[in-house]
């Protein structure tokens, strides 16, 4: 079996074997319904999760998602409930606000010769305390665009509803695994993150390159603001907190290597339905109170790097 | 692109450090930074330098920003540090989540106050020695090694707590947290004492040069023959230690133990406070006092925006512009521009 394949293959394993045990203990969790709401409770946190990817393969970090999202979600209350714009009006422009706020902030990395941790840690205070100017209390959405969107789903065999955020969810995963691995843009994504010097000696732009990189993640942030917006039907500054770190812990369990380079995007996708079983476990088992959650992401995330560390040592005896 | 910024060759007689007269320190941008944000709080609050003496200790703006910037300027002190080995702790938020939870509960099922705030402080060594040994035996990235900490640890909080707010009314822990000495918050002591044995402690001995030898290149300072292992441990249990130190005060000022909400999103605050007092992410030279001025600005700017009547939140937007201006500073695409104005030194 190809070496660069097994910490995709050790997460669906883990997964799969999580998976069995949940439904050993509770066989209710064997059902389309509970899958159908697998996809739609962590379809922004997902959609986040794959521009976190890119940035990481990229070599860098983005801690401004989650302020991103709570931005993208008191922007589009904003627009359709003060100044009357239609929702899909309103999505796009907070996409394209997001997205060039991304593009700033890779330019900045790129030409102010500055971690990406710090960038977008100021792009983060920035996000969240604009969202905060905009309004600081929570707005509800009312239009009917909404709740069309909330009743329309695909019932799935054995009850199971894939909602409209669900599906946008898969469509954004399928979409980014074409990007990363069938276009020039990816491979120049991957070449950056293994060595930036050398891509550049091989003719990658990497300023271009680094732009894209973070105003698609940020743009992709707005995105699951806007499923964010749809989930809950309304605005406010302080959503989606810490999300960042989510999204971060998604792509390591992933098996994306942080110091760039090397990674799967359908990694991300099994990191971020290993958290939702986790979640989903804890509601099912009912004593288990919700910080537990924090605690088992925490020690996953450990367990991951461990692994990576261990197959890399063992893959290649480079430093 | 990296600058040597210690001579490691032996020397018979080492280099005296130069003697600087004590006006430079007065022309750094930081104090001239600080000294402008508390005129702008100045000339929104006339009475912003009234001190009064009141049952004992001094009361006044100038005496609440010190005491309510003495957490964050406590985490800076170790992460000055950490940052200065290259590196960075994400984790002290969380890390004073736990200590202040495992002092509440300790107090409240009956330990004495001075065994609670001993255990408390030795969970934070334990916390610091974890990151510490993530990074140096596991060899992880420093960003990415104290996360675990940050997401895992309110958990761990909370598991402490039960998941409650645990309340206490012992006279120590408060004491620690609002209690007074000299006239002074004890806050503000506890971070002054913190701050002078620190710097004594890197700068009169060869500690801080190693510190910073590891910061500029770690494979060089250990072909150079330093444990660079031994000492990022060091530094991230020392780190750990002023979170729980941190975590202490802020659990005292409250009178109990939020495991949610007690340094939240302090761990920026610190970083930011770092990188003002001009220490580089980069790693290498650094400064402790400046990094404590660092937090001082920030708390005062919080307090100008309080008394201002905007709200909490717009802080961040100002905290997000001062990064942007020190970024661009810093950049070396500024540095190359202010080499080609004539005149000025390098």
């Amino acid at each position: 079996m190809n070496r660069s394949l097994r910490p995709l293959v050790a997460t669906t394993l883990i997964f799969l074997f999580a998976f069995l045990l949940a439904v050993l203990q509770h066989p209710a969790m064997m059902s389309t319904r509970v899958l159908g709401n697998f996809l739609t409770d962590n379809a922004f946190l997902g959609i986040a999760a794959v521009g976190m990817t890119f940035v990481i393969l990229s070599g860098g970090i983005d801690l401004s998602v989650g302020a991103v999202i709570g931005f993208t979600t008191v922007l589009i209350a904003v627009l359709i409930m003060w100044l009357d714009l239609h929702p899909l009006l309103a999505f796009a422009i907070a996409l394209g606000v997001a997205g060039s706020f991304g593009a700033v902030m890779g330019a900045a990395i790129h030409y102010l010769k500055v971690p990406s941790f710090i960038v977008t840690l100021a792009g983060m205070f920035l996000a969240r305390g604009g969202a905060s100017v905009l309004s600081s209390d929570s707005i509800g959405i009312q239009h009917e665009f909404y709740s069309t969107v909330s009743k329309s789903y695909i019932l799935l065999p054995g009850g199971g509803r894939l909602t409209v955020i669900g599906i946008i969810m898969l469509v954004v995963f399928a979409g980014a695994i074409l990007l990363a691995h069938r276009t020039r843009f990816g491979s120049n994504v991957y070449a950056l993150g293994g060595s930036e010097t050398s891509a550049a000696l091989m003719g990658v732009p990497v300023a271009r390159t680094t732009i894209m990189i973070y105003a698609l993640s940020s743009a992709l942030a707005g995105l699951a603001g806007v499923v964010f917006s749809l989930y809950t039907s309304a605005g406010y500054s302080l959503n989606a907190l810490g999300v960042e770190l989510d999204a971060i812990a998604a792509v390591v369990i992933g098996g994306t290597l942080l110091t760039g380079g090397y990674g799967f995007i359908a990694g991300t996708f099994i990191g971020v339905m290993l958290q939702g079983l986790v979640q989903t476990y804890i509601v099912f088992d009912g004593t288990l109170s919700s910080w537990w959650t924090k605690i088992v992401v925490g020690v996953l995330l450990f367990m991951f790097i461990l692994l990576q560390r261990l197959v890399f040592r063992a893959g290649s005896r480079r430093t | 692109m990296t600058r040597p910024t210690v001579d490691l060759r032996p020397t018979t007689q080492p280099p005296r450090a130069p003697s600087r007269p004590i006006t430079s320190l007065l022309v750094r941008p930081q104090v001239i930074a600080l000294v402008a944000v508390l005129l702008v709080n100045w000339a929104l609050f006339p009475g912003f330098f009234t001190i009064t003496w009141q049952d004992g200790r001094l009361f006044g703006s100038l005496i609440d920003v010190l005491n309510r910037g003495a957490p964050v300027a406590i985490l800076a002190i170790g992460m000055t540090a950490v940052i200065a080995t290259k590196g960075v702790d994400l984790s002290v938020g969380a890390v004073m989540a736990i200590s202040g939870a495992v002092a509440a509960v300790l107090v409240t099922s009956g330990v004495a106050a001075p065994v609670a705030v001993l255990v408390a402080l030795g969970t934070g060594l334990l916390c610091g020695l974890w990151n510490g040994i993530l990074v140096t035996v596991l060899d992880i990235q420093p960003i990415i090694a104290t996360l675990v900490l940050m997401v895992a640890g309110r958990g761990l909080a909370q598991l402490v707590t039960e998941g409650y707010i645990v309340t206490f009314s012992d006279p120590l822990l408060i004491f620690i947290g609002t209690g007074s000495f000299l006239g002074l918050p004890m806050p503000v002591i506890i971070a002054l004492v913190l701050m002078v044995a620190a710097t004594l402690i890197v700068r009169r001995t060869a500690l801080g040069l190693l510190i910073e030898a590891v910061g500029v290149n770690r494979s060089a300072a250990r072909f150079a023959g330093l444990s660079a292992n031994a000492l990022l441990l060091i530094v991230y249990t020392f780190a750990g230690f002023c979170a729980a130190i941190a975590g202490l005060i802020v659990a005292g000022d409250i009178r109990g133990a939020d495991a949610n909400n007690a340094g939240l999103w302090l761990e920026l605050d610190a970083i930011l406070a770092v990188v003002i007092g001009g220490t580089s992410l980069m790693g290498g030279r650094f400064s402790i006092p400046m990094a404590v001025l660092g937090a001082m600005i920030i708390q005062a700017m919080n307090t100008g925006i309080l008394i201002s009547g905007f709200s909490p939140e717009f802080n961040l937007v100002v905290k997000s512009a001062v990064i942007i201006v020190i970024l661009v500073l810093q950049s070396p695409l500024s540095a190359r521009l202010l080499r080609r104005l004539p005149g000025t030194p390098k």
